[in-house]
């Protein structure tokens, strides 16, 4: 069982719903009144996933290296489109990534068991307060 | 100049914890050495040859007294007494140890200086025009600028983890400076025909194994959209470049396969979105920059004595003519300071060098220096009536020598003498060059010629944008230099051309100063510099008495070389 970083620290995952690819989900058709969780590569055009943001409650966005950092800019772009679901990061994501992951608009992290033992949740939760120091969010304020 | 504000300070200490907690978790297994190696390199810090060496952003190549100060120690409490500047206005130090690394990142934090994105696959630290603030041609400061682009890029969570590194380049004169067109994003500072100010953008720039010139992505960019656009560029490379391929990762390939007009629209598309996250305060922060960047307090003074010193010292004569610039207020020069002395590793400074240009900052400076891409240091606002005193100091520590421009003002990256990818040395070349030609006493009549050298296909030595270009290969084990001419680094970019086959490291200085005695031998009049001899008459002549064998064309050097003193003799008595 994968565990799930938040700014809390470690949790174990108490999503039950069923995770859908982009195609599966398009032949379903969804109305608005569904909830569907995705899970979705970081080379997704976020312009496709656009229409159906009213009928998926979660995105998973997987990160199979942690130093390809498509899903960072995948996610931001995702939020500034207007997806206001809960937004995930799974796979190989450092402790020393959680302040950007966060940042980019991902609520919670997925990562392996093998991971959670190398980097306990004391070097996540040093990093879990993403909102100061941070030159991006101060320099998008109001004037 | 800009000072921290608390925020500044907050992170930059931030930034030391968490890179001593990353060298602990580094040594207690949390993180692997793949997983350590991006982060350290965000910090500065490289593997090289022989030891770590950490290199340290001097942002857009601006610092004051203080700073220099404390380069300077670090220099001699880490390192070995030196420090190295480089084409992109950082000094590295080439010998700390692991251990030592976070003390000196708090070092440089104490005053408001630091390593961060000097390496690895992120937004590094943004060059700027050495002379900005201080030249008569410039049309706007491009500092304020340049240290909005560095806030923003500063740990910006989305670019972090490129597919490659990302450099960014300003401008404010029409005068090219700070090669703009070699850069991933090249920005000049323009004003429109309403004359309101605004940016030119140029991207996919770039030099390496494929060298591109940058191709402007928007002609006139308002003020205001610098970031959400800059943004939206990125944004655009991080999600299209290519990460199959190391050396296909540049925006100047993503540029090159999909073409300007594509991405073009792909960032106008995206810029619209992206404009709308930006909430006003980055314009304000702007205004506020362009104040701290303000001209300082000119003195006024007489200038009887240096008028005097002029006439009266030869030395001090040819420093002026060689290595001052124009002012824009007519009392002061820009005084550039070599660190070329014939002989010399290009770039590097000995602790007690850096703490006589800090000392000649603070006195006669306005407090402030300059590291130029050519790999020199710049006191950017000198009056005149202290130009003697500064020359004389200079000369106290070996920092007079007169060659800013000439032939023996190389561009050299470390090469096979540091350098963990090199392929051949560059450092020797650039000293023998130099050497050779001082003893000839041509520097001067050879006049202005831009020589850069690189030890290996990375092209640190922007080899491909000297007028003369050398570049150091591996052949079979053997050493070998290929010459490219005609490069140019300013507005008028252009990749040199390839002279015909390479020589070995006892040939290539020979083969230099065939090129040299053929330019001098052709050119219209000692007016005409190398490059525009090269323009007007290409590659052939060059060609043809470089691959001569040396018996046939010994005969004609001889004779050239003794008109030539002929000609020196009789100027000397006129």
């Amino acid at each position: 069982m994968n565990v799930i970083v938040t700014d809390n620290g470690f949790e174990s995952d108490t999503w039950s719903n069923i995770f859908l690819t982009l195609d599966k989900l398009l032949l379903i058709n969804p109305k608005s009144t569904n909830k569907f969780s995705l899970d979705v590569p970081n080379t997704t055009d976020p312009k496709e996933l656009a229409p159906l943001f009213a009928c998926i409650s979660l995105i998973r966005i997987a990160f199979l290296n942690s130093t390809d950092g498509r899903g960072f800019t995948l996610a931001s772009h995702l939020r500034l489109l207007g997806y206001k679901g809960r937004l995930r990061a799974q796979g190989h994501v450092l402790a020393d990534q959680y302040t950007m992951a966060r940042r980019c608009g991902y609520d919670e992290i997925e990562i392996s068991i093998e991971l959670a033992d190398r980097q306990p949740e004391k070097q996540w939760l040093s990093r879990s307060d993403w909102k100061s120091n941070c030159y991006i969010n101060q320099l998008k304020q109001l004037a | 100049m800009y000072s921290y504000t608390e925020f500044d300070n907050n992170f930059n200490q931030n930034r030391v914890d968490q890179f001593r907690s990353q060298v602990t978790r580094r040594i207690d297994g949390s993180l692997t050495e793949d997983e350590f190696k991006p982060l350290r390199l965000m910090n500065g810090l490289y593997l090289q040859l022989h030891a770590y060496m950490l290199r340290v952003a001097i942002p857009y190549g601006t610092l004051n007294s203080q700073k220099m100060y404390q380069l300077a120690i670090i220099a001699d409490k880490y390192d070995r007494g030196y420090g190295h500047f480089t084409t992109r206005q950082n000094i590295q130090y080439n010998w700390p140890k692991l251990k030592d690394v976070p003390d000196i990142l708090q070092d440089l934090a104490n005053v408001e200086m630091h390593a961060v994105q000097t390496s690895g696959n992120c937004i590094r630290n943004v060059t700027a025009d050495h002379f900005a603030g201080a030249s008569t041609d410039e049309i706007e400061d491009p500092r304020p600028t340049a240290e909005l682009i560095r806030q923003w890029s500063t740990d910006h969570p989305e670019f972090s983890f490129l597919g490659r590194k990302f450099k960014i380049a300003i401008t404010g004169s029409p005068n090219d400076r700070a090669v703009t067109k070699a850069h991933d994003i090249g920005l000049r500072m323009v004003r429109n025909n309403k004359n309101e100010p605004g940016y030119e953008v140029i991207i996919g720039g770039g030099l390496g194994r494929t060298p591109m010139i940058g191709k402007v992505l928007r002609s006139f960019l308002p003020r205001k959209d610098i970031l959400p656009y800059l943004e939206s560029v990125m944004q655009i490379y991080n999600m299209l470049g290519r990460r199959d391929n190391k050396y296909k990762a540049r925006i100047k390939i993503t540029v090159h396969e999909h073409g300007i007009n594509k991405i073009c629209d792909l960032v106008e598309e995206r810029f619209i979105i992206q404009r709308s996250s930006f909430g006003g305060f980055d314009q304000k922060l702007l205004i506020k920059l362009e104040k701290a960047f303000a001209a300082p307090i000119y003195i006024n003074e007489p200038i009887d004595s240096y008028n005097k010193s002029y006439q009266s010292d030869p030395l001090f004569r040819s420093f002026v003519d060689t290595n001052l610039s124009e002012h824009k207020n007519l009392n002061y020069s820009i005084v550039s300071i070599s660190l070329k002395k014939h002989g010399q590793t290009p770039g590097d400074a000995t602790s007690q060098q850096m703490r006589m240009m800090a000392n000649l900052a603070k006195k006669y400076g306005h407090d402030e220096l300059r590291i130029s891409h050519e790999q020199n240091v710049i006191l950017p606002h000198v009056h005149k009536s202290n130009l003697y005193k500064v020359f004389n100091e200079l000369k106290s520590v070996e920092l007079d020598t007169a060659n800013i421009g000439l032939i023996s003002d190389i561009i050299a990256c470390p090469g096979m003498d540091y350098c963990a990818l090199a392929t051949a040395r560059s450092i020797p070349i650039a000293q023998q060059i130099a050497m050779r030609f001082n003893q000839l006493k041509l520097e001067n009549d050879i006049g202005e010629i831009k020589i850069k050298i690189s030890g290996c296909i990375n092209a640190c030595g922007h080899h491909h944008i000297g007028h003369i270009g050398i570049l150091g290969l591996d052949r079979a084990g053997v050493e070998n230099y290929q010459i490219t001419l005609g490069g140019n680094s300013t507005q008028n970019t252009a990749i040199g051309k390839s002279l015909g086959p390479g020589f070995s490291y006892t040939e290539i200085i020979p083969a230099i100063e065939k090129i040299i005695y053929t330019y001098l031998d052709i050119r219209s009049s000692n007016d005409e510099t190398f490059l525009e001899t090269f323009n007007r008459v290409g590659l052939t002549p060059f060609k043809k008495i470089v691959y001569t064998p040396s018996e046939i064309i010994n005969k004609s050097t001889a004779t050239f070389a003794n008109n030539n003193n002929e000609s020196f003799a009789s100027q000397e008595i006129k």
